[in-house]
């Protein structure tokens, strides 16, 4: 009886190790790369490459991350912070969102809009996708995936994105090539600019709903957001920005209140405080009301800015050559990005590449 | 022997019957011939081929078929 | 489980590899347990009744083989003082009894694949029959559901209860054994339909973990779900979109839903049989084939030869040969030849024979109208291309272009085209919709229609279309190759070792880049809304 040869074994091996390899790099290519039309989905990932801290940390959907802006918080206060927002991101994602960047900092405060607490429910694959791919593998992210499924998706669909993803291969694009290892930079601090206008027209009647009570998995959510952040010490804070629609209804606002009261946190409704913040919906956002332009974002944030620097110990990052030296860039970026922006819109009358 | 090679021969003129040893593998004799053969069988020789001896066995040759025949009829 | 999913993936991957961590003696019992939780999974409540059949139909072989001993024993133990009569008697007697047994266990088994699978059926069409006399009750129909793969396991174990009463194999003493092969879980969701002495060959042996046959094995999975994620489950889109939508696709589309169907049910049902032939034939268990290059056949007789073989055998085996040739058909033959002569009494046993294996064939199916009258279609094609041998036989003689090349093109081609009109009953609602719609097609042929932006309104874009040509130039490559030269399999194992590693390669970035699955798959993907 001659040995038992086990060179297959090997040959296997190195079999499964090319085939894995060839899997990773068709992954990284059929991986949509949000470089162009529908940026947001890139916003997730962005977070990783910062090299300096915040003290702020704002969570939320696109009320968040088209109404605020960090640049302006930095320049006006000194302020280091960051918005972790994503299109459609509901309350278990901003919880998980929280969770994930405690993984790398601890900030002072958080800043969470409330109108995502109106979905009890997982809404939207696509949405899902956006907000979750760009995650770092983690058990947090695991615990998003598993909150977040709605119910054709599948947990491996997320670990394997090639398997999701796979369908692409007829709408590979030039882009897809270019980013395959590397993204550029579509936001500032996780701030998504527009500086076109485009004033509010004013939206049908909102409908009467049968229940107004807020669902209790979205508001499962927030306590433990509450909870996290009371056991790292850090303040949170609740906003609904001044975007006009989705409609936040009264009953809404009032529960929020009285959350907000039973636990000793502040909630800013910016949508009734429209005018003392000074916006006017004329000239201040970019899609007749739904979300402030850079405009807006700015005046929002001065005012909200001052509202941070006089109730929390937040350092004045100004004074740090090393914050100094990578905001110098940043503001550099921004600056840019509002020229050329403002260029586009003289030219073609519209924005198209942003 | 020669009454199963005319009956044979009456299905398939074109056939060798006397040295052709794949009838029922290559497909040159088919389901209907073997139920008429079997018919044909039955009134020449009085004898019943019941289902499980359609093998192919059996049919694959007239020789095979006639001991077959041969064989049911003890 | 679909085959295409990740559980199934992952059900059989741990199958595989405890299947040779286990001692060898382990093996088959491992296989049954594997298969009940596989059915377990599938449809727990329903392990009652493939249950009840394997202890009946086990029960049942026991006794068969008890009766042949007894007889057996009692001729040699009265060798000498038995006369012939008494012999043929006493046989006879015997014979009597295991009929008994094995008529219960038939009426047994049978009668709960009927009751489950045609109750309503009957029901329906008994509610009809009541609405035509005006009758205004009507019977509510029943809730039932089907236990996986009854129709294969029922007709599978028949088939080895039948053999057991007629002496071909030995009933099996174990029970558990009997059990394996009945519930067998490649072959539960379609097939093939084994028999007792072939399956029992391979099933029950101790395999040593050889890396030629599980290579084989993994080669034929993977070229399954090739078939059955890349082409099958991509096509099916646009087929279901013509056949689906009968008011919307008329005409032309009608022809190109005919033929998409006949492309879709080739890649899904071999596909799937591949599967499972490759599942078994990496655990060393050789399971029956199921298909020859069924779309290569010149006419109809040769298509049932060579499309869904085991079922074809399984009716001719158990209801063509049984009818056509028990006493009872005899003496009927014998009486119509007297009566109406040689022509009409030669036909008698073969009609009726027919005619009952297609009807059956059809209802096996399913449990509609649809799929008896394509059973009886079948049945009208055969007897009609049967009764027209002699003309044929006179053209060919006249013409001689039996063996030109082309003439075989056009054999197959009209084959082609045959089987697929007549699979039309599968796909639209009722039967009185399918043969409009097959009228509709010659009526209402536009050319015109049939323009791109139409075909691209199907689901499938143009890069769908591109890859299927692909497949279609693929299958048709292979298939040729394995008529005139035989297993592709053994070509690529007969070329240096490298290539057996890149085609598997290719193969397995195919079925997950271009496989039809997951939800990326839908089109609307991201609907631009409020964020």
């Amino acid at each position: 009886m001659h040995k038992k040869s086990f060179v297959w074994v090997f040959k296997a091996a190195a079999f499964l190790a090319v085939l894995l390899v060839t899997l990773f790099f068709l992954q990284r290519l059929l991986m949509p790369k949000y470089m162009s039309d529908i940026v947001e989905g890139a916003l997730t990932a962005e977070y990783y490459e910062e090299t300096t801290g915040h003290e702020v940390l704002f969570v939320g959907d696109c009320e968040v991350y088209e109404n605020f802006s960090p640049i302006t918080l930095y320049e006006e206060y000194g302020i280091s912070s960051y918005i972790r927002g994503s299109a459609q991101q509901l309350a278990w994602q901003s919880y998980y969102m929280l969770e994930d960047t405690l993984r790398y900092e601890t900030p002072r405060v958080v800043v969470f809009n409330v109108l995502a607490l109106k979905y009890d429910e997982p809404q939207s694959e696509a949405y899902n996708r956006m907000t979750i791919d760009g995650m770092e593998f983690s058990k947090t992210k695991l615990d998003a995936i598993k909150a977040s499924m709605t119910d054709r998706e599948n947990t491996l669909d997320y670990l394997f994105p090639i398997l999701r993803y796979h369908s692409r291969w007829s709408d590979l694009s030039a882009e897809d090539l270019t980013y395959m290892f590397g993204k550029d930079k579509i936001s500032h601090n996780g701030y998504y600019m527009r500086v076109d206008v485009r004033p509010a027209e004013g939206f049908p009647e909102p409908d009467i709903l049968a229940d107004y009570t807020l669902g209790s998995n979205a508001m499962g959510y927030l306590d433990k957001m509450r909870t996290l952040c009371e056991e790292n010490g850090i303040a949170l804070v609740l906003v609904k920005s001044p975007s006009l629609f989705p409609h936040w209804y009264d009953e809404w606002d009032e529960q929020i209140a009285a959350y907000a009261a039973q636990y000793g946190l502040d909630y800013f409704n910016y949508e009734k405080l429209a005018s003392e913040v000074g916006i006017d919906y004329n000239t201040d956002t970019y899609d007749a009301g739904l979300h402030m332009n850079l405009t807006g974002a700015e005046k929002l944030t001065s005012y909200f800015g001052r509202y941070l620097k006089e109730n929390y110990e937040l350092t004045d990052h100004r004074a740090d050559p090393e914050y100094q030296s990578v905001y110098a860039e940043k503001i550099q970026f921004y600056d840019y990005m509002e020229a050329v922006q403002r260029k586009e819109l003289s030219e073609y009358g519209e924005i198209i590449s942003f | 022997m020669e009454a199963l090679l005319k009956i044979l021969t009456n299905l398939h003129p074109e056939v060798d019957f006397e040295t052709s040893t794949d009838l029922v593998d290559g497909k040159i004799i088919d389901s209907f011939d073997i139920v008429s053969i079997i018919s044909e069988i039955n009134d020449e020789y009085d004898v019943v081929i019941p289902a499980e001896e359609i093998v192919p066995d059996n049919f694959n040759s007239a020789q095979a078929l006639y001991e077959l025949i041969v064989r049911l009829e003890d | 489980m679909l085959f295409t999913s990740y559980s199934f993936i992952g059900f059989i991957a741990v199958v595989f590899l405890l299947y040779y961590l286990l001692p060898r003696k382990c093996q088959w019992p491992f296989l049954l347990a594997a298969s009940y939780t596989f059915y377990f999974i599938a449809s727990p409540s329903y392990l009652l009744f493939i249950g009840a059949t394997t202890v009946s139909t086990y029960m049942t072989g026991r006794r068969l083989d008890a009766l042949k001993e007894t007889q057996d024993a009692y001729i040699k133990a009265n060798k000498g003082s038995l006369s012939r009569e008494e012999k043929k008697a006493y046989k006879a007697s015997m014979k009597a009894k295991q009929w008994k047994w094995l008529l219960g266990c038939l009426l047994f088994n049978l009668g709960i694949l009927a009751v489950l699978k045609y109750t309503n059926f009957v029901i329906a069409n008994f509610n009809g029959l009541l609405r035509m006399f005006g009758s205004g009750g009507q019977i509510s129909f029943v809730d039932l559901v089907l236990p996986m793969g009854i129709s294969f396991y029922t007709f599978q174990t028949m088939g080895y209860i039948i053999d057991v009463y007629r002496g071909t194999c030995r009933a099996e003493k174990n029970l558990f054994r009997l059990a394996l092969f009945v519930s067998f879980f490649p072959q539960l969701v379609q097939g093939p339909i084994s028999r007792y002495s072939d399956l029992a060959k391979s099933l029950y042996e101790r395999h040593d973990f050889d890396t030629r046959t599980v290579a084989y094995g993994l080669y034929r999975i993977l070229w399954g779900y090739f078939k059955k994620a890349v082409i099958a489950d991509r096509i099916l889109t646009a087929v279901n979109a013509i056949i689906q939508n009968p008011d919307t696709y008329q005409g032309g589309f009608v022809f190109v839903g005919m033929m998409f169907y006949a492309f879709e049910l080739y890649a899904d049902f071999t596909g799937g049989i591949d599967i499972t032939i490759g599942i078994a034939e990496t655990m060393g268990i050789t399971v029956a084939e199921n298909f020859r290059r069924p779309y290569l056949s010149k006419n109809i007789k040769e298509y049932w030869n060579r499309w869904h073989i085991t079922m074809g055998t399984w009716f001719t085996d158990y209801i063509f040969y049984p009818i056509s040739v028990c006493k009872p058909m005899l003496n009927v033959s014998k009486a119509s030849r007297a009566k109406f002569g040689d022509f009409i009494g030669k036909r008698v046993p073969v009609y009726l024979s027919s005619f009952a294996v297609w009807f059956t064939t059809g209802i096996w199916h399913g449990a509609s109208w649809n799929f008896i009258v394509w059973g009886l279609m079948n049945f009208v094609v055969i007897m009609i291309s049967q009764e027209c041998e002699p003309l044929y036989k006179k053209f060919h003689n006249r013409f001689h272009v039996k063996d030109k090349r082309w003439y075989g093109v056009f054999e197959i081609l009209r084959t082609i085209l045959l089987m697929s009109s007549l699979r039309m009953f599968d796909c639209y609602r009722d039967v009185p919709l399918t043969f409009r719609m097959f009228g509709n097609m010659f009526t209402h042929f536009r050319l015109s229609e049939l323009h791109t932006e139409a075909f691209l309104e199907l689901g499938l874009t143009g890069a769908d279309y591109a890859l299927l040509s692909v497949c279609l130039l693929l299958l048709f490559a292979v298939s040729l190759i394995e008529e005139k030269k035989g297993s592709v399999r053994d070509l690529i194992f007969a070329a240096p070792e490298i290539v057996r590693y890149a085609v598997f390669y290719v193969l397995v970035l195919s079925v997950i880049i271009f496989g039809a699955y997951g939800i990326g798959f839908d089109q609307s993907q991201f609907i631009y809304n409020q964020f």
